[in-house]
């Protein structure tokens, strides 16, 4: 007969209708199932006992594909197994540049504008990998829990944006899961140690995962949960630990590089044993050698590793700050800080954690399994099998959600760090005389410069009624739900014409505009500063060019020899030059003045001659207004 | 009679038990429902009714109401694995017949 778990009073299931709903976390090395049996949530191991699934995925041609440790074991084409892939989770060719991927595979970002990895069964995009190991954890619930998944509640990292959401739930609906909820992982970590029960209390979640590092401040107040801020980096974890160990071997066996791509992923593997083993062990000894005759026999010491991770645990630091400052928030007014992801057991990791929070860091939940624990509560709680539970997760918007506006600028309609779900409205209007269409451009990003944002969608209103400029009031009504999607609406009210768009946005997007993102949008504010100072010297090289330009062609000849028209007219090449060329806002500046100079005198001419001319014939009076004229004439940019 | 426990389903109780951290005991019972007629319910228990027969057994208190008590008498319950699931199992000797699955029964 079916085998019964307890059920919460008056929470019993009716026979064959039982709601089986597991917490996922899908994540950059590994990834874990979790649920909710008999009122205590747990993880899901597989047939073999294993409690995680390597992230990895081996294609070999016209067969099922194999995910975790048989893709791990496996001896094919070390370039068809697949790994890290969730870094590529919605995101363009652009994004692959210099990237650990790129050099490792092959991509192909030729069909459709997602890179897919070559592999030998064909093109796999991150959705199709992502897809597979959500398969395999899928069924290890189903054959564990006797019965087909009503549901399950992903998590992914707090920074992900809306197209790495919207991939990760393609994936989930490719592998034939509902998804309930996505939740963001230090979410589900906080969830796990039931700290929703302390009430008013802040909460730190730090996670250094294998790819990617997670701050976030979290604030409970009568059962439920706000995330107060986030940030972190999208390219900083264990990974980074394990090749920094590689350079270190590397180093000592005195080569630049690895023979090749099997050697590289043998290195990394070894790499991280030795880092594993250090978080119990102050000194483990190394046997390693790069097949080329090369050999590396030695010991590394805890002390000796601290020193080549130092500078990652730095960087983790940089985060911290500025979650506190983002959500107003003393250091001492943390009251709980949580350790989330493998890397946290490295002993030096919890150690300046500590330190930078003043307090100890909480581990007694396996740093590895919290995220798909707290994920299986919430999955357990929204399947319906808890009574009147007040359980409610509110996330944030990772950045902020704006539309362009006139110049090129900006209008952020839904800031950063917003609760969701969300509905914000602002009001725009018509910039022409007669105008019945508008293009309404939704961009996502701290900038100011809408070049600086990501473009996530493009739609226009028709129809406005036909009025003076500033007389349609068109109402813009930005919504993101509960998994952080977005729609963005516009309606004119005289007329109630409607557009509006859902933004699952394409994630290779076109044109390399995708360059900006999540880390950019943290520490850019001083180079924003520098590029908004360049981009003003710019438009004023292009108005002083525009206004001698205009004057050259008008009276140049007039007032100018040969000799004296060649030397300006070098001086204007010049500036065009510098203004094309250049990114530094002094070299422009320079150009700029140099050509004033060098044209002042062509100026004063012009002006005589503009004053001469108005004098003919004319009192006192006019002359000074003359003179504001021709001024104006010469070095205006509207003319 | 009342129902008794393997030791494999008495241990497990007890730590579903201890890591829910309040309640007053488990709650057996059966309702009709199902594609045979009668289901078996097992719950945690906040609170004991007017109806309800109290058991100890194996350190558990068990509570059942008396219209249940009617189909449960003499059942065994045992927590097994069957591949990778795992479960509480009603070994009870009133059942006549059962749907397929066994999710339901007749007696």
């Amino acid at each position: 007969m079916a085998l019964l778990q307890i059920a919460e009073p008056g929470q019993s299931d009716a026979p064959h209708q039982r709601r089986l709903a597991v917490g996922i976390d899908l994540g950059t090395t590994n990834s874990l199932v979790a649920a909710v049996r008999s009122g205590s949530a747990g993880i899901l191991p597989d047939s073999e006992g294993r409690r995680s699934v390597p992230s990895v995925v081996h294609y070999a041609q016209g067969e099922a594909p194999l995910v975790g440790h048989a893709a791990e074991a496996s001896t094919g084409d070390s370039r068809s197994t697949i790994r890290s892939a969730k870094r590529l989770m919605g995101k363009g060719a652009a994004d692959l540049a210099d990237s650990w991927l790129a050099r490792h595979y092959e991509f192909d970002s030729a069909s459709g504008s997602l890179p897919a990895f070559v592999t030998r069964d064909g093109n796999k995009t991150s959705v199709d990998v992502s897809a597979a190991i959500l398969q395999t954890l899928k069924q290890t619930a189903e054959e564990t829990l006797g019965g087909e998944l009503a549901g399950a509640v992903v998590t992914v990292p707090a920074y992900f944006d809306d197209a790495q959401r919207q991939a990760t739930k393609d994936a989930a609906s490719l592998a034939g899961l509902q998804v309930l909820r996505l939740l963001n992982e230090p979410t589900a970590a906080a969830v796990a140690y039931g700290l929703d029960n302390e009430d008013g209390g802040t909460v730190a979640i730090y996670d250094l995962g294998g790819g990617t590092f997670d701050i976030s401040l979290l604030k409970m107040q009568q059962g439920i949960f706000e995330v107060l801020a986030t940030a972190g980096n999208t390219a900083l974890g264990g990974d980074d630990m394990d090749n920094a160990i590689v350079q270190w071997l590397m180093g000592q066996a005195g080569i630049d590089s690895l023979i090749d791509p099997q050697l590289e992923s043998d290195t990394k593997t070894y790499a991280r044993s030795l880092k594993e083993a250090l978080s119990s062990s102050s000194t483990v000894s190394v046997e390693w050698d790069d097949r080329n005759g090369n050999q590396v026999k030695t010991e590394l010491t805890r002390e000796m590793f601290d020193s080549l991770v130092a500078p990652l645990v730095a960087a983790t630091l940089k985060p911290c700050r500025q979650v506190l400052r983002d959500a107003d928030v003393e250091r001492d007014d943390v009251t709980a800080v949580v350790m989330v992801g493998g890397s946290t057991r490295v002993p030096l990791v919890r150690d300046q954690v500590s330190e930078f929070f003043g307090q100890p860091v909480l581990t007694s939940i396996d740093p590895d399994e919290v995220v798909a624990i707290g994920a299986a509560i919430q999955a357990d709680v929204l399947a319906g099998n808890k009574p009147d539970s007040d359980l409610l997760l509110l996330d944030v918007t990772p950045l902020s959600l704006g539309l362009e506006i006139m110049g090129g600028l900006v209008e952020k309609v839904i800031p950063r760090n917003t609760t969701i779900p969300i509905a914000r409205g602002q009001e725009f209007t018509t910039y022409k005389d007669g105008q019945t269409a508008m293009a309404l451009h939704v961009v996502q990003g701290e900038r100011e410069l809408v070049d600086d944002c990501r473009s996530l969608a493009r739609f226009e209103l028709k129809g406005i009624p036909s009025r003076v400029a500033g007389a349609a009031r068109i109402q813009v009504l930005f919504q993101v739900d509960a998994d952080g999607l977005l729609t963005v609406s516009a309606l004119e009210r005289e007329s109630g014409v409607v557009a509006s768009v859902d933004v699952k946005p394409s994630y290779g997007l076109s044109d390399g505009e995708i360059e900006t993102m999540l880390r950019e949008s943290m520490d850019h504010a001083s180079e924003d500063m520098q590029k908004r100072a360049l981009q003003e010297q710019k438009v004023e090289a292009a108005r002083v060019l525009e206004a001698i330009e205009a004057a050259l062609q008008s009276d140049g000849d007039e007032h100018l020899s040969v000799d004296e028209r060649a030397s300006i007219d070098s001086l204007v090449d010049g500036l065009r030059n510098v203004v094309d060329s250049s990114s530094d806002r002094e070299v422009i500046k320079q150009a700029v003045q140099t050509l004033e100079k060098g044209s002042s005198e062509y100026v004063e001419r012009r002006m005589n001659a503009s004053v001469r001319q108005m004098m003919s014939g004319q009192g006192l009076d006019d002359i000074d207004s003359a003179v504001g004229k021709a001024k104006h004439e010469a070095c205006s940019s509207d003319t | 009679m009342g129902v008794t426990f393997t030791d494999s389903a008495a241990r497990h109780i007890k730590s579903f038990l201890a890591k829910r951290g309040k309640g007053v005991g488990l709650r057996l019972a059966v309702r009709t429902t199902g594609c045979s007629g009668l289901a078996y319910v097992l719950e945690f228990a906040d609170e004991v009714a007017a109806n309800d027969e109290v058991f100890e057994n194996n350190d558990v208190t068990v509570i059942i109401d008396k219209k249940s008590l009617v189909y449960l008498d003499g059942t065994e319950l045992d927590y097994t694995k069957e591949g990778l699931n795992e479960g509480f199992k009603f070994n009870n000797p009133n059942v006549k017949d059962e749907c397929g699955c066994g999710e339901s029964f007749t007696i």
